[in-house]
């Protein structure tokens, strides 16, 4: 609605600040409330993210997108055997299913040295998420796997899954580490946001102060190129020093300040 | 020890003090989740008149989650004010109720009592309460604490200015910052959660709430939320730290899982007060807590999780906190299914928090995946300034974009100070005025381009030109 059109409404003077966030910054406003353009806004984000927690994963697509940038993969699920019941009981969701964990165990078996990092993808609260972001952040992650001579075993790409799933998944592979892509709750904003957990000498049980997350990775949160190269940092780090968590602070930053911008080192990889 | 209740032809067992109050508790998904809910209507109703009769001692000789493996259990026990608790020590939980909202429990006599009252007391009393009874009784309790503005004054609400952004982009945090303090917000704490955990990015955001405070003499906090031993290494580091943040929670095992002890807490607190930049007061500790935590953590020791969450500002008491505030929606449906249980435990945690001597707020909120919306908000946020709320939180049109959730907005605020009468911290208030940006009455004042504040945004925009 025009200015013009809506008399009652006061407009904030400092509306071009709006352009430097994604927060919903200078709404102007009505008496105390916010203008219907803003309530009714609102109201059609939050039914859109509504809908994305409900999105069903394609599992089968994203395991075919990932081999095709050269890697293994494996398709898992977790104990929860619905959406319902996955939301309900976030403990069906961290632990594998029986036929699943069989199953990577026979893969474990047949494979050679346990490898550094087992990867998990998993759909969490926004198969959305994993939709847009797993190839874009792979492609970047790859260069930084070969860079730094990391061994990975098969990418497990896991439906109704939770962060501490990585657990069993690295175990039973016997990784070093393990990283688990994950779908984020949705916001108003941003029903496509990836959080990405790092997690050292991965086993059932690990708590969440052992772990490093970096998230809102997606196209308008933190770009791809940098959280691969947070990521490689972390992990070098992890491996290096034997620990993940709140031990464990990230420093790439000051690589970063130091003058060594990822886009930079990624162009010349 | 075994509690039994007879209702009609049924005698209903509950086999020791936790499994009463566990039954007891009003119906929700965490307690069900962690197979401890009542299993029947009767039986939750039944478990209450149970507890009723509970002598408030009871509390004292059983503990729910055990002395000798748990501190915090030994915290509560250990610190236990006798001397204060002699004018209630002979009565049930059911008698404490009436006690409660009686005239005989005025602000004083609460406020007296406040050490005496353990959060297994607290928590037992709130099971048997309505929400009225949690509205009127937590609206007698006064908490007030100091740092650079006085908060918790009665017939005041402070609001937290929450300015995330999802990559920490000093532009974009301005910005938030600059909207919310021209919307008249921000006299709890300019408290950001950073999206990284960064010593230089977090250093870089003390800086900046710290520049545009210290440039414009707000009388407010800055605090920027991370880990408490981030926290002291940042301050180690010479950066400036107004208040230290921690997540708590009820058991030690929950806190352990946070990277946490009673120990890391201390050492946090004195970093903080070793600054001295309270100009008021020392209260130098933010926490947050939430029902579900410790379940959530698998440290939960079979306990409801509203008792838990009850004991988490237990925690919280001895470190003098300036702000604590639970998290009431943020942790999901499988701990708070819908609507009607986000706002039961909104008041529960008030009261038991306010009961505590905690200077409680609440971030009043769900999430896209809970059966929750706008609306319910909307409600709770009135029960809750109905209630006396310390203070909420302020973020813009609802939305924050770094955590993915949705919370009070810097409208509501207005709304609830014009439909309730809430004034702000007096100090802050004072400098809302001075600045131009309210009237003597407390509402917004018409703002131009003209204030001094947006001189702030002049360097963002040359910033956005670039």
């Amino acid at each position: 609605m025009s200015k013009d059109g809506a008399p009652y409404v006061i407009e904030d003077a400092w509306v071009r600040l709006a352009a430097t966030t994604p927060a919903r910054i200078a709404l102007g406003r009505a008496g105390t409330g916010m203008p219907t353009r803003e309530v009714l806004r609102f109201a059609l984000a939050h039914a859109q993210a509504r809908d994305a927690v409900h999105t069903p994963f394609q599992a089968e697509e994203v395991a075919r997108d990932v081999a095709a940038l050269g890697f293994e993969t494996i398709r898992l699920a977790s104990a929860a055997p619905a959406r319902d019941a996955y939301l309900r009981r976030p403990d069906l969701g961290r632990r594998l299913s029986d036929d699943s964990r069989a199953a990577l165990r026979e893969r474990a078996a047949q494979d050679g040295a346990p490898p550094d990092l087992a990867i998990v993808v998993a759909d969490g609260l926004s198969s959305t998420a994993i939709h847009a972001q797993t190839v874009p952040f792979f492609t970047e992650f790859k260069a930084r796997i070969a860079e730094n001579g990391w061994s990975t075993g098969p990418v497990a790409i896991v439906e109704q899954a939770r962060v501490a799933l990585g657990d069993e998944v690295g175990e039973v592979l016997r990784a070093r580490a393990c990283l688990v892509l994950i779908g984020e709750r949705p916001g108003l904003s941003s029903p496509d946001s990836l959080g990405l957990y790092l997690t050292f000498a991965p086993k059932v049980g690990r708590s969440d102060a052992e772990r490093n997350c970096i998230s809102n990775v997606r196209g308008e949160g933190l770009s791809h190129p940098h959280a691969a190269f947070k990521l490689a940092w972390l992990l070098k780090e992890a491996l290096a020093r034997q620990i993940t968590g709140v031990t464990l602070k990230d420093e790439s930053d000051l690589l970063l300040v130091a003058g060594q911008p990822p886009a930079a080192r990624i162009a010349g990889a | 020890m075994p509690y039994r209740h007879v209702v009609g032809p049924r005698a209903y067992v509950f086999a020791d003090l936790k499994d009463l109050m566990a039954k007891a508790t009003p119906l929700r998904s965490g307690d069900m989740l962690a197979g401890i809910a009542a299993a029947s209507a009767e039986e939750n109703v039944a478990a209450r008149m149970c507890l009723a009769e509970v002598p408030l001692t009871a509390f004292l000789s059983e503990a729910l989650v055990p002395y000798e493996t748990d501190e915090v259990t030994r915290l509560i026990l250990d610190t236990h004010d006798l001397p204060a608790f002699r004018p209630i020590s002979h009565m049930t939980v059911g008698d404490f109720r009436d006690f409660l909202l009686s005239a005989t429990a005025t602000s004083e006599a609460l406020a007296a009592l406040a050490p005496a009252i353990t959060p297994e007391m607290a928590a037992a009393v709130s099971k048997i309460m309505r929400n009225q009874d949690l509205i009127a009784v937590a609206k007698k309790c006064r908490v007030v604490t100091k740092f650079r503005n006085t908060i918790g004054l009665p017939g005041t609400m402070a609001v937290r200015l929450q300015p995330n952004h999802p990559t920490d982009e000093v532009a974009g945090v301005t910005a938030s910052i600059l909207d919310g303090l021209l919307y008249g917000c921000g006299d709890a704490v300019i408290g950001i959660n950073p999206a990284s955990d960064s010593v230089p990015v977090l250093s870089e955001l003390l800086k900046l709430i710290d520049g545009i405070i210290q440039r414009f003499d707000i009388p407010t906090q800055a605090c920027v939320l991370t880990h408490v031993t981030t926290s002291t290494e940042v301050i180690n580091r010479g950066v400036p730290v107004d208040l230290v943040f921690q997540s708590v929670a009820g058991t030690e095992g929950a806190n352990a899982s946070f990277g946490i002890s009673l120990a890391t807490l201390k050492e946090g607190h004195e970093a903080a007060l070793s600054l001295k930049r309270g100009t008021l007061g020392d209260n130098v500790m933010y926490f947050e807590t939430g029902q579900g935590s410790a379940l959530s953590a698998g440290a939960h020791h079979g306990v409801d999780q509203q008792t838990l969450e009850a004991r988490a500002y237990a925690v919280c008491r001895p470190f003098k906190p300036l702000l604590v505030n639970t998290v009431v929606g943020f942790i999901g449906p499988e701990y708070l299914y819908d609507g009607k249980q986000i706002i039961r435990a909104g008041l529960e945690d008030h009261f038991c928090g306010k009961l505590m001597g905690v200077p409680l707020g609440c971030d009043v909120c769900y999430t896209n995946h809970a059966e929750a919306d706008q609306d319910d908000m909307d409600t709770l946020m009135t029960l809750l300034g109905a209630a006396g709320v310390t203070y909420i939180m302020g973020i813009p049109g609802s939305d924050d974009v770094m955590l993915n959730y949705q919370s009070t907005s810097f409208h509501d605020q207005l709304y609830l100070r014009e439909v309730l009468g809430l004034k702000r911290a007096p100090e802050f208030e004072a400098w809302l005025q001075t600045m131009g940006i309210t009237g003597p009455d407390g509402r917004l004042k018409p703002q131009g381009g003209g204030n001094a504040l947006l001189t702030v945004a002049k360097g963002l925009d040359a910033g956005l030109a670039a």
